[in-house]
């Protein structure tokens, strides 16, 4: 008999650099694609920016939704719709009483396309132009009440911010709400929308971008020698998560169980890595003794990899602090060198991508490193996927953010 | 020069058909925003505004509630311009 509080899967939509849904996504990243190409406008000239190029998305929304709705969510609310939708149609549309029902989206930096128009037609044009719908399309829980408006979900609508950890931190929340019995179902996940030349001139100017401007696709290169910085990245990832009793009783198609979520703060530096990496080690410890893992069943880790310097080798060394030499076993898979980093979006798509690692025991290449670092402590899949063995097997998403956020995410095979 | 009353009703009716998804040509006269074309409170300022900024008049807010119908708002904007 399962667990009332056990929490799986079951439906999965995204809209990445590497595709408008969950199929071309897996389909492009297990192909080892780079979805990053340079920008088709003046911004690094007229403003003197140093990148020239991100990871844009693939399928424009203006393709995809009605215009009333383009005009009416900021493109982060646009890209959390499209890949809800597609989370929802594929878990089966629930049904599920609204106030069984929750919504939890987040996004690191939120309506910021909005926020600067706005801003913009404030300067050149007067109060008179500014649109009314502004203040309804900036704020940053937008997309949590839209797809809370969307399905009807009345058990609650949140919106965690925590940088890059946040598409994951929702994810971890909406296991929370059914643990606690709050919810029966949860959409949640995480968006980001900010390829506007102010925010990527502001990264720049905390020089953790590449600057790798003549070899877009080269640039994102986790755990290689050469790595320069992470490569802006944008879109979507939500999945719809179902309290175990409630997915069997309606028959559903379970992809994962995620049973561990393990939350810490570093409260070392405002964005800097604690370079003992304590509260990386805290937030995996937790997650795993959460789900009754053993480090011997891991044997997979999406990592949070984003390209720096820093950040790669500590997370490497953390995973092995946990696993001790159980991470000689395991398959380190860093997405971001294809799909860039989706910032507040990138917890949700790489939990997406570790469920799907699970569910078909297929884990997703690393691409981009011609030479590894030579202190990359865990084995890494590099170029192509690897096979993840049969049995029951476990495996972790982290995701960390400026701000000291780290989460790590354990997922189990249903 | 000044716009004709068909003029602002074609240009209404594409700024409300932007807004709503409605088809241009269910933007008529006689219809009411709230009852017939659904329009809230925010999109029929949202309407204001890109109408304002079309035709080069100004629409006071106290005057807003006063335009129930489309035919209503034509001919306030036609008789606002200059």
């Amino acid at each position: 008999m399962t667990s009332p509080r056990e929490v799986v899967v079951t439906g999965l939509g995204a809209t990445t650099p590497l595709g408008g849904d969950v199929a071309s996504t897996w389909a492009a990243a297990l192909a080892g694609q780079s979805g990053a190409r340079t920008l088709e406008n003046d911004w690094a000239e007229r403003y003197e920016i140093p990148v020239t190029f991100a990871a844009q998305i693939k399928v424009k929304p203006e393709d995809v939704l009605p215009r009333p709705e383009i005009k009416r969510m900021d493109p982060s609310t646009q890209y959390a719709m499209i890949a809800a939708r597609e989370a929802w149609a594929d878990a089966g549309s629930p049904e599920v009483d609204g106030e069984r029902l929750g919504a939890v989206v987040s996004s690191g930096i939120g309506g910021i396309w909005t926020t600067l128009e706005g801003w913009d037609t404030l300067k050149e044009r007067g109060a008179r132009r500014m649109l009314p719908m502004t203040v309804p399309m900036l704020m940053p829980n937008s997309p949590a009440a839209y797809v809370s408006l969307e399905f009807g979900a009345q058990a609650g609508a949140h919106a965690l911010v925590s940088a890059c950890a946040s598409g994951a931190e929702a994810i971890g929340y909406g296991i929370d709400m059914i643990r606690a019995g709050r919810a029966d179902v949860v959409v949640a996940g995480g968006t980001e929308a900010t390829i506007h030349p102010m925010p990527i001139a502001a990264f720049a100017a905390s020089r953790t971008l590449s600057l790798r401007n003549d070899d877009p696709q080269g640039a994102s290169r986790p755990y290689d020698v050469d790595r320069d910085g992470f490569v802006i990245g944008e879109g979507a990832g939500i999945v719809v998560l179902e309290s175990a009793e409630h997915a069997a009783a309606r028959g559903a198609r379970v992809y994962a169980r995620i049973g561990g979520v393990g939350l810490s703060a570093d409260a070392y530096h405002i964005t800097s890595p604690d370079p003992e990496g304590r509260g990386q080690v805290a937030a995996m410890t937790r997650a795993l003794a959460e789900a009754k893992v053993e480090a011997r069943d891991v044997v997979h880790v999406n990592a949070h990899a984003t390209s720096t310097k820093v950040g790669d080798l500590t997370e490497t060394r953390s995973i092995r602090t946990v696993l001790g030499d159980d991470a000689d076993h395991v398959l380190l898979s860093a997405t971001k060198s294809m799909t860039g980093h989706l910032l507040g979006g990138a917890g949700a798509l790489e939990t997406i991508f570790t469920v799907k690692a699970v569910h078909e025991r297929l884990a997703p290449p690393t691409i981009n490193v011609a030479q590894p670092d030579p202190e990359l402590q865990v084995p890494l899949v590099r170029d192509t996927p690897a096979t993840l063995p049969a049995g029951d097997i476990a495996a972790i998403n982290n995701s960390f953010g400026f701000g000291g956020h780290n989460v790590a995410l354990v997922v189990t095979n249903a | 020069m000044a716009y004709t009353e068909q003029e602002v009703l074609a240009g209404l009716a594409e700024i409300v058909s932007e807004e709503t998804g409605l088809p241009t040509d269910a933007v008529v006269a006689e219809k009411s925003f709230t009852d017939d074309l659904d329009i809230d409170s925010l999109s029929m300022m949202t309407i204001v505004t890109h109408a304002e900024d079309k035709f080069g008049v100004r629409i006071p807010d106290e005057e807003v509630k006063n335009l129930a119908t489309v035919g209503d708002a034509v001919s306030f904007i036609t008789g606002a311009q200059a």
